[in-house]
């Protein structure tokens, strides 16, 4: 089976090498290849499973609990400025 | 019980300490010299804390001359797997994206540890982000297989298994998505429970398939399993899978004649073509000693098992895609210095700090849900997935627990399966269902091969019915031969 490996490693947010994009291709291929004969089960009928036990409309009580602090919360970015993540410029000035 | 201490069981442990055979801070010590005696070779730890460690040992030595100890795991020296958090420890879940990530929290599992009295000494080595069977998928180092250096060691959670099998820590917890508990520990010949899903909680636990992770303990004894599973289980509303239900005493609960009247099945579809001939036998002698405890054993069909793969494999890779998404290179830690602009700095980063089998796992995912390919493999998957826990349901209206081998072969080579992903992938099969259907499963060391290699047994039990589960695999345990071995390191 063919899989446009471009196309799925920009959804994925990964550049691939172009070693990488070869052996990816063949390799998923063969992967979906394997996966083909979940196409011949009837699941006419069958609702599907999100989780192994459902458990649905978890709420807790609207209450403040403390939190972490700004510093904790902060501490693994990469780049910081007065309490917030630094990032590079999203929006082009027109 | 074994001459060396570091060759002990918790429960072992545990009354010396009560006896004042030793204290907290010579026990820590005692695993300490273990590990630098054979880590060079057995590569289990990716770091550790032993400053930290010490104190926590004063700590529990203080207690316990006060009359105030804090229960079976206080002062026991336990090893965590590199994906679950403790405040101000690295977590790096064997990721180059992760290597310099330092948790700003502490996961509730190992806070019921703490709080316990147990020792954080180490963290373990792992397949990146919980992604492999065989440990080699980590960015930092070889595990090795403590019976036989030149043998992987099982995964994800290699570390985990081959630090408690060669003696490094006293117990350890891992995580399962799909046997990443259960194959290693058969692999290492140590006990290895994944708990129900909902059982324990997973706050704390790197996420790599959400619907599928749950943190359980490897142990030398399935009495240790009970101890750690006694620390470890509840309600946990910072989870919001938790399910809120009685947490019985499983300790209490193990008994040697607990096999007698059992009703255990046996899935004709588990002894497959290809499966190793002594794995094979080994299992099949000890279906017969659980008969000869008394167990009617019953031949049970669970027909969708070959299917197992196939819906694992899309379902664990799209939450994957999803879950790992959050590495971007915004919040955590690693970004690529040669990005050109917010988008490149996704790709690069996420290019520059991914290994290849999550590389390949996350665009896997990410096809398996794009926009054409959703219904015919993620929903599709989802639907088989329901047919599975159904043949589930229907054997366990007729047993009370089903017997399985946990892996179809022994340690493999290093370097033997790595460039070959499908093959990795097959070597899941006997675990997988499990994590699909929720429920609990234990490997217990069940023979040693001609090669001098573990072989496990997998037990699965009905959902949340681990105090049973436990006590069928302590009265095998009780009766097996192979019962207390440990690696000639």
């Amino acid at each position: 089976m063919d899989i446009d490996i471009d196309y799925v490693a920009r959804l994925a947010r990964i550049e691939l090498s172009e070693g990488e994009r070869q052996t990816f291709a063949k390799q998923l291929g063969q992967i979906l290849e394997h996966f083909r004969k979940l196409s011949e089960v009837d699941v006419s009928g069958v609702e599907p499973s999100a989780h192994a036990h459902a458990i649905y409309n978890v709420w807790r009580e609207d209450s403040p609990t403390p939190a972490m602090s700004v510093e904790d919360a902060l501490m693994n970015a990469p780049a910081k400025r007065d309490n917030q993540i630094v990032v590079p410029k999203v929006v082009d000035e027109a | 019980m074994s001459s060396e201490i570091y060759y002990r069981c918790v429960s072992e442990l545990e009354a010396m300490l009560d006896r004042r055979e030793i204290a907290a801070v010579e026990l820590l010590r005692v695993f300490m010299e273990r590990k630098s005696a054979v880590d060079d070779k057995v590569g289990a730890f990716l770091s550790e804390y032993p400053d930290e460690a010490m104190s926590a040992a004063e700590a529990s030595d203080k207690r316990r001359a006060s009359g105030a100890k804090l229960g079976p795991l206080d002062g026991i020296p336990v090893g965590l797997k590199d994906l679950l958090a403790v405040k101000g420890q690295k977590l790096t879940c064997a990721s180059r994206i992760l290597e310099n990530y330092v948790s700003p929290y502490t996961g509730t599992a190992m806070a019921k540890l703490e709080s316990a009295g147990a020792v954080f000494w180490g963290r373990l080595n792992m397949d990146e982000f919980a992604m492999g069977s065989s440990c080699e998928n980590s960015a930092f180092k070889k595990t090795r297989n403590p019976w036989d250096l030149s043998r992987i060691p099982g995964g994800s959670s290699g570390g985990s298994a081959a630090a408690v099998s060669a003696g490094e820590c006293a117990c350890s917890l891992g995580s399962d998505t799909g046997g990443s508990i259960r194959q290693p520990a058969s692999l290492c010949g140590v006990v290895g429970l994944k708990p129900t899903y909902g059982l324990v909680s997973r706050y704390g636990l790197a996420a790599f398939a959400s619907s599928l992770d749950q943190i359980g303990p490897f142990t030398r004894s399935v009495k240790d399993a009970a101890i750690l599973l006694n620390a470890i289980a509840g309600y946990d509303k910072l989870d919001s899978t938790s399910v809120n239900i009685g947490i019985p005493d499983y300790l209490s609960a193990l008994s040697p004649d607990s096999l007698r009247g059992a009703k255990i099945g046996v899935p004709s579809e588990y002894f497959i073509d290809g499966m190793d001939p002594e794995v094979r036998a080994c299992v099949e002698k000890s279906i017969k000693k659980c008969a000869g405890l008394g167990a009617e054993i019953v031949e049970i069909s669970l027909p969708h098992t070959d299917l197992a793969i196939p819906v694992y494999y899309i379902i664990a890779t799209a939450e994957a895609s999803s879950n790992l998404a959050r590495y971007d290179g915004v919040r955590y830690t690693r970004r690529s210095a040669e990005a050109r602009d917010v988008v490149d700095m996704y790709f690069k980063s996420r290019a520059e700090g991914f290994g290849e089998e999550v590389k390949r796992r996350v665009i896997l995912g990410s096809y398996v849900l794009s926009s054409g390919y959703y219904d015919a493999y993620y929903l599709r998957a989802q639907k088989v997935r329901t047919l599975i826990r159904r043949d589930f349901e229907s054997a366990f209206e007729k047993v009370d627990v089903i017997l399985t081998p946990t892996s179809p072969t022994t340690a493999f080579k290093l370097g033997e399966k790595v460039s070959d992903p499908l093959s990795m992938y097959l070597n899941d099969i006997f675990t997988i269902n499990v994590n699909l259907a929720g429920l609990p499963g234990i490997s217990v060391p069940c023979g040693i091969s001609a090669g001098g290699l573990p072989i496990g047994l997998q037990m699965i039990g009905k959902a949340f019915d681990e105090a049973r589960l436990l006590s069928y695999a302590y009265a095998f345990e009780q009766a097996s031969e192979c019962n207390g071995q440990n690696p000639k390191l």
